[in-house]
């Protein structure tokens, strides 16, 4: 029996915030564990959160940008766990009106997104253990994905949309060596056209995008090998180990939290308001379809060429720089390569080296190497044309003196010419290419060749 | 005269006028506590010196509405450098790293705190017998509890230990002990005082309020902490009047509550009210009768919604960060060992009642349900106040009892609140004023007035407690 797996992501991503979600702490790192804390963030008794509006507008323009509704009235709750990162022993958060509902990522569905406090970070020493409260509250958002995902790439491609997305939106930097963007992951095996779906089990740390993707080519041969045994799954919490390539049981069903969510009563709900949304829907950063469509009809490119350079908003930021007076032209050479965002080159540069070949400065040919050193190290067309010596020659002063000179050395050519056979001007911009070293114009060669024969 | 003995008004009168110092004020007081307080036990911790610096520093001449008045704690409020111990083991050697809203306010009106006052711990209870530092004895006979949860801010001004204090209200934890110790006790609106340093214990109910000796007082020290504070989101940016109390009660109706003279209530206390009504009807108020139809249900709705709170609120005293710690093996004995020495038996049964009633499959049953209560009790309230302007009633249904009476019957201790729990559920104004005697103890009356409208409160209280003279009886002990 064939096997198919069925997958869901629960995306945590910080906010790119000046300060954190409920205190007026830096959200840097600080210099040096528990630098970045007042007594709000620490939990001290006697304290109050008070909301930052920036994380919570990021929050929505993040939605936006995924096309979720906005909820017009959504609410704080108090997750209750007691875990020694956690300050208070509960952690605020949203439960069942959460700012953002719905929504799509390519073809994954999104079920909601919800802002909550981040919690601290342990350490363990050989006989004790520490906590970092510097992290402790900073702005989290976590995005729900709908069970979507049937395979560990499509699970890969969409966290790396959604990376994408919320980079280009400024919402975070989504720097996975900080942490900054976590995933959790339900996945669960059934045979292929079951509509059903199978006993659900949770995987938790993960610390990469390639870390989930790993994890689940581990862990749905695992399940399937397990089903197709008979053996029955059941619901538990199984933890990644990345050196190990292996998932290990964390807790069953039983032992599974009950959070106690209930309203935070220290916090009013979120009310967004039409001026709200309208000044967020201002903010948002134009979507792939919109700015195919636009590159198509404003620099004239071809449906795929616009396609491609759409697919990542660094590529398509890229190109606009690049674009210049010959849009066509610069696509063409951005598309030479696979990322050349990743590459020391800089976009004003194609724009200069597509000019360069326009004016007859060098060649086409040329052009290719001119590129080739560009990519390597990021140096303009004009500084590399002068430290190759590439020029073209286009002054038509010499150019006439190299043709005077091939002319009376090869009067047989000339006669030739003159009997009718005109492609003997061939060789004679040959010989004057030939005495010019290969950096006379061609064009201009023939020019000026075809007037002295026609003349004299 | 003993500068004691002195209303805020009073001694105010006699600093700006440089007849006494704020020194001289501070030290009697001190002298009081020295003299009274082994018998009182009203306080858990003082500084002398700090409270005689902080006298030197006031002038009184050009200070704030309390410069130079000596004021007492409740052990729940923050204030930097000084213990907060909620009076509870689990906080033992705690020191606070903040000034809460209400204390930066007092400072600001160049008030003396004096010290910090004892209290069942965490707020719980209304007897102050939970306290894990004792028991604070009754002025008017030590032989009874001083009300509670603000038992020992009660007692402090009853018997002449500080000028006023403050305190907090999370289902009467004000009005009761005022009424059982003869003071005034003030629950403002909740959001007209932050509760940014105040202790939770159930954060949809606590509010932070003053004894003191007058209405007046009561009216000062009210304009001292309210108003908004952006630290606190629930505290409401609504200005801070000047809390004009002296238009006296002609043209006010008077709303008396048929559902709050119960059977079982005791006679003489229920006589006092009584007479207290038709005295401020004498006086000119309309009294007109209505009815709070869902009463009844206000104390089970209350111990399911604050004790839901409480079990998040003191989920952070773990050990791990500040306060007692008791090692274990890992840290999830550490957080029983911790929370089983800390905490007392009233704060652990409320912790696991709370916890019960949000857990699943019983939240839609207890919390939600109880949610939906509240909102009935507050439309009972709205309801109500179309028809009058306040809201008369007894504030406690008996005197103060002795000490060790009700310990052992926890559901009876909890009806010690039934007259001022429904006040808080509803988030509006309440005020207990002296209003007699039974059996030589103190009987409170207490005014309930419409949602930030404490100035009708006072306004009621002040005029009765002018056209009586129980206010200036003094207990002798």
């Amino acid at each position: 029996m064939d096997y198919e797996a069925v997958i869901g992501l629960e995306v945590h991503i910080q906010l790119k915030t000046r300060t954190k979600v409920f205190c007026g702490c830096a959200t840097d790192a600080g210099t040096g564990p528990n630098t970045r804390v007042c007594p709000v963030c620490l939990g001290h008794p006697g304290v109050l959160p008070v909301m930052n509006e920036t994380a919570v507008r990021k929050t929505i323009l993040a939605g936006l940008m995924i096309g979720c509704e906005i909820s017009r009235f959504s609410k704080w709750d108090r997750k209750n766990y007691f875990y020694p990162d956690m300050p208070k022993n509960y952690q605020v958060s949203q439960y069942d009106l959460p700012l953002c509902l719905g929504g799509r990522v390519g073809k994954v569905g999104i079920t909601r997104i919800h802002l909550e406090e981040d919690v601290a970070k342990s350490f363990h020493f050989e006989t004790t253990s520490g906590v970092d409260f510097n992290r402790a509250g900073t702005p989290l958002m976590e995005i729900v994905s709908e069970p979507d995902m049937r395979t560990a790439q499509e699970a890969f491609d969409y966290m790396t949309a959604l990376k994408e997305i919320m980079i280009s939106g400024g919402i975070s930097d989504c720097d996975m060596e900080k942490g900054q963007l976590r995933c959790d992951c339900n996945v669960s095996v059934r045979p292929v056209g079951q509509k059903q779906f199978g006993q659900k089990i949770e995987i938790k740390n993960m610390n990469s995008i390639s870390g989930v993707k790993r994890a689940l080519e581990y862990e749905i041969p695992r399940q399937i090998n397990a089903v197709s045994k008979g053996e029955k799954l059941q619901q538990e919490t199984r933890r990644w180990d990345d050196d190990a390539g292996k998932t290990f049981l964390m807790r069953t069903k039983e032992y599974a939290h009950d959070y106690r969510y209930f309203p935070e009563p220290d916090l009013m709900p979120v009310v967004v308001d039409d001026a709200l949304l309208t000044e967020i829907r201002g903010l948002l950063p134009e979507l792939p379809e919109a700015k195919r469509q636009r590159f198509v009809q404003q620099y004239g490119l071809p449906e795929y060429d616009a396609g491609v350079l759409v697919a990542s908003a660094a590529l398509a930021n890229f190109f606009e720089k690049a674009a210049g007076k010959n849009a066509k032209a610069a696509a063409n050479w951005i598309m030479t390569v696979s990322d050349i965002t990743a590459s020391p080159i800089q976009p004003e540069h194609i724009a200069e080296l597509v000019a360069v070949i326009e004016a007859g400065q060098i060649s086409g040919k040329q052009g290719k190497d001119v590129f080739a050193e560009m990519l390597a190290a990021g140096k303009s067309p004009a500084v590399i044309i002068k430290e190759k010596g590439l020029a073209q020659v286009s002054d038509t002063g010499a150019i006439e003196a190299f043709a005077e000179q091939a002319l009376a050395a090869n009067p047989k050519f000339v006669a030739d010419y003159k009997a009718g056979n005109l492609a003997a001007v061939n060789a004679l911009v040959g010989q004057v290419m030939k005495l010019s070293k290969g950096k006379a114009n061609p064009q201009l060669v023939n020019g000026i060749l075809l007037r002295k024969l026609q003349g004299s | 005269m003993s500068l004691h003995t002195l209303t805020i008004a009073g001694l105010r009168a006699k600093l700006q006028t440089g007849e006494v110092s704020a020194q001289e004020v501070t030290q009697a007081l001190l002298d009081r506590i020295q003299a009274v307080d082994g018998q009182l036990k009203a306080y858990l911790w003082m500084n002398p010196e700090d409270a005689l610096a902080q006298a030197a520093a006031v002038d009184p001449k050009n200070g704030g509405l309390l410069a130079g008045i000596p004021i007492a704690i409740k052990d729940v409020l923050n204030v930097a450098g000084q213990p907060c111990t909620c009076g509870s083991k689990i906080l033992k050697g705690f020191t606070s790293v903040y000034d809460a809203h209400v204390i930066t306010r007092l400072k600001q009106a160049g008030a003396v705190l004096l010290g910090r006052t004892n209290m069942d711990e965490f707020a719980m209870g209304s007897s102050t017998e939970n306290s894990s530092w004792g028991v604070t004895h009754n002025p008017w006979d030590l032989e009874r509890i001083p009300g509670g949860s603000s038992g020992g801010s009660a007692a402090c001004v009853a018997g002449d230990e500080a000028i006023a204090s403050l305190g907090s209200d999370t289902g009467g934890s004000i009005r009761q002990p005022a009424a059982v110790t003869g003071c005034v006790g003030l629950k403002p609106t909740y959001g007209r005082v932050s509760r940014y340093g105040l202790v939770a214990f159930a954060s949809s109910l606590d509010q932070v309020g003053p004894f003191t000796k007058t209405v007046a007082d009561a009216a000062t020290m009210l304009r001292v902490i309210a108003g908004h504070d952006k630290r606190d989101s629930t505290s409401v940016p609504k200005p801070v009047p000047e809390y004009a109390i002296a238009g006296g009660v002609k043209g006010l109706r008077l709303g008396l509550p048929k559902e709050y003279f119960i059977a079982g209530m005791d006679r003489e206390v229920e006589a006092a009210v009584r007479a207290a009504i038709k005295q401020l009807e004498s006086l000119g108020a309309e009294i007109v009768e209505i009815s709070l139809p869902h009463t009844e249900y206000a104390v089970a709705v209350y111990y399911l919604i604050a004790t839901a709170e409480a079990s998040a609120n003191l989920a952070r005293f773990d050990g791990v960060r500040y306060g007692a710690r008791v090692r274990g093996e890992d840290v999830t004995e550490m957080y029983a060992k911790t929370r089983g020495a800390g905490f007392g038996p009233e704060v652990k049964r409320r912790i696991i009642l709370g916890t019960y009633a949000l857990s699943a499959g019983y939240y839609d049953a207890y919390y939600l349900r109880a949610q939906k209560v509240r909102t009935l009790i507050r439309q009972d309230f709205e309801k109500a106040f179309q028809k009058c302007d306040a809201i008369v009633t007894p504030t406690t249904a008996e005197v103060a009892f002795k000490i060790g009476e009700k310990s052992a019957d926890p559901l009876k201790m909890y009806l010690c609140d039934i007259f001022t729990i429904s006040c808080n559920l509803a988030g509006n104004c309440g005020v207990s004023v002296p209003c007699g005697f039974s059996q030589k103890l103190p009987v409170g009356l207490q005014i309930l007035g419409k949602a930030f409208d404490e100035e009708t409160i006072l306004r009621v209280a002040h005029a009765y407690e002018q056209s009586t003279d129980w206010h200036k009886q003094r207990p002798a002990f």
